[in-house]
């Protein structure tokens, strides 16, 4: 694989061009794909690399001596490779790759709460959490007797840092917390966080998968303990995620589940585990879906993290601005700092409704409760509809949104 | 159904009452559940686009209160992932009435169309339907398992009410 250069200059015309699916229409009119916080679309690049591992070195990893397994598994390698630079983790065997987001918080609820949480401990999360970072961590407590704190937010949706002090003490075992909130967009302080965690020697795990896209990370900049993320919201393929966790926890963490790949030796007496990452990687993975997960961080390295952020600030600017022009319109998630996601009611109408018209007009936008129920209980309201933005996405698609949301006012209230 | 009762019938389409007035209709002149199907398909045939129908949904589910408060109850919830559906019924005369409301006003649109389709009918006419009407009117994306509102979950509760009662008949 060619590294690619870096754009000169960020031009949304071009990038656009790499992604074939954008030309299409949806109800006869020109399609208008604002539902990148569920899943991005894919660049020309990764769908061809899919073709290309199938129709050229489809194979299992890891075992094989014959030359296609050796090829598939250098491929899979070299998706490790990348990853290690693209968040700047200390060691590859610190990148764990697992099914998505969910799995590698599963892990890290299970592995580490077996090591490390007892009863009468504490886990911290925050009330804007994915039921993904809310659930895992339900069942550890449940399973290890210790009880969950929740971080309240305030009106616009920024996490109550006094509330959060007052909250971390020797009892305190982990805290969970999301990077950006995928209902609200709100970008949490996660240096401050994971400071203050570290003062009561309690880890961290960031919940990446709205930032990774859109933010750069620096894992030990941040010194944070575990991050994780997904390749299907970063332009990659479904069902491929990333773990990253300090060596100093994966060693200590017992292996997450048993059978091929993750083992060093098994008699029936007694079973040795692999070392790092394999350790936690048992079974055939998703290889096609690791091989190319490759391809769309090289894609998004040749278009530059910095100039993606700065484009799609650009672009939440222009849709606050202009939705907020727009009668009975009411945002929900107003924080300082916000990354590409706008969460909205029109009051009156219900969530689903709007979302059925834009549907209509073309527009692909999320409506209900973002698997953010706790959320949307503290707002007091059924769902938001989310418009969730991506580096192919243009003024004119916010335009279009604006004047589908006049649209479904205009047929609703 | 004669010419007569055909064109009284037939007069309330596509009024913002007329589903309400079309089970009072059906109700006096005994209309079969297909022959329903079959007057929506014709009423939604005329419109020209998918605003005009819309709109014509969202008006009904305007313009009907189709539950009495006291039974918007959990108890008669039906959840989707999105919208709340309540659904009630009962049996009169032989045929079960339902009444039915919906938090999101396109769905409960739909849900006016699906109680004056179901409702008003002998529990075994209801268990033997086929709901045809939905596909050929072009609303069949509604009662998708993804669009989560409540919709397919209620058209089948409909029929096991029905089958209940069809069984302690």
């Amino acid at each position: 694989m060619e590294e690619p250069a870096v754009l000169e200059r960020f031009d949304v015309d071009r990038i656009r061009q790499d992604f074939p699916i954008l030309t299409r229409t949806v109800n006869n009119r020109p399609l208008v794909y604002l539902d990148n916080g569920a899943t991005t679309q894919k660049p020309r690049q990764v769908i061809d690399a899919i073709v290309e591992y199938y129709t050229q070195y489809n194979s299992n990893v890891h075992r094989g001596v014959h030359h296609l397994s050796q090829l598939a598994t250098d491929a899979f390698e070299v998706t490790r490779r990348k990853l290690k630079p693209f968040i700047n983790s200390a060691h590859e065997h610190e990148v764990i790759l697992t099914k998505g987001t969910t799995e590698s918080i599963n892990l890290v609820a299970s592995c580490y709460g077996k090591a490390f949480v007892h009863a009468g401990d504490e886990i911290i999360i925050s009330a804007m959490e994915h039921h993904s970072n809310i659930v895992p961590w339900q069942l550890c407590c449940e399973e290890r007797g210790a009880t969950l704190k929740v971080i309240p937010i305030n009106e616009a949706g920024e996490l109550d840092m006094e509330a959060y002090r007052s909250m971390l003490n020797e009892r305190t075992k982990m805290v969970a917390i999301t990077y950006v909130s995928n209902a609200l967009g709100t970008v949490n302080p996660v240096k401050d966080i994971i400071g203050l965690a570290h003062a009561v020697g309690a880890p961290v795990l960031l919940d990446a998968a709205q930032a990774i896209q859109h933010l750069s990370i620096d894992v030990q900049a941040l010194d944070v303990d575990f991050l994780v993320f997904s390749g299907h919201k970063m332009y990659g393929p479904t069902g491929i995620g990333v773990l990253y966790g300090k060596e100093k926890w994966l060693d200590a963490m017992p292996p997450y589940q048993g059978g091929g790949e993750m083992i060093k030796e098994v008699t029936f007496e007694k079973t040795t585990y692999n070392e790092l990452p394999f350790k936690y990687e048992a079974g055939t993975p998703n290889i096609e879906a690791g091989i190319c997960l490759a391809y769309a961080i090289d894609y998004i390295n040749s278009v530059g993290l910095d100039q993606i952020a700065r484009h799609e600030h650009d672009l939440l600017e222009y849709a606050t601005g202009h939705l907020l022009e727009v009668p009975h319109i009411r945002l929900i998630g107003t924080a300082r700092e916000k990354s590409s996601v706008l969460s909205f009611l029109l009051d009156g109408a219900h969530p689903y409704d709007v979302g059925v018209i834009l549907d209509k007009l073309g527009i692909a936008v999320r409506t209900g409760h973002h698997c953010t129920q706790p959320l949307m209980d503290h707002y007091g309201i059924p769902g938001t509809v989310r418009a969730s933005i991506a580096m192919y996405n243009t003024k004119a698609d916010i335009d279009a949104l604006v004047t589908g949301v006049e649209r479904a006012a205009a047929m609703l209230l | 159904m004669n010419e007569q009762q055909r064109c009284c019938y037939k007069f309330f389409s596509r009024k913002s009452i007329a589903l309400r007035l079309k089970s009072v209709v059906s109700n006096l002149i005994k209309v079969s559940i297909n022959e329903i199907q079959n007057e929506l398909i014709e009423d939604f045939s005329f419109f020209e686009d998918w605003m005009a129908k819309y709109e014509y949904i969202i008006q009904l589910g305007k313009d009907l209160p189709l539950i009495d408060e006291q039974y918007k109850r959990d108890e008669y919830l039906i959840k989707g992932c999105q919208s709340k559906v309540w659904l009630h019924a009962e049996h009169r005369d032989g045929k079960v009435i339902f009444t039915a409301d919906s938090d999101a006003i396109i769905t409960k649109g739909l849900v006016a169309l699906m109680v004056s389709v179901l409702s008003n009918h002998a529990p075994q006419e209801i268990v033997e339907s086929e709901l045809y009407f939905i596909d050929q009117i072009g609303l069949q994306e509604h009662l998708s398992p993804t669009r989560a509102n409540g919709l397919l979950s209620m058209v089948k509760q409909m029929k096991l009410y029905a089958a209940a009662l069809n069984a302690h008949v």
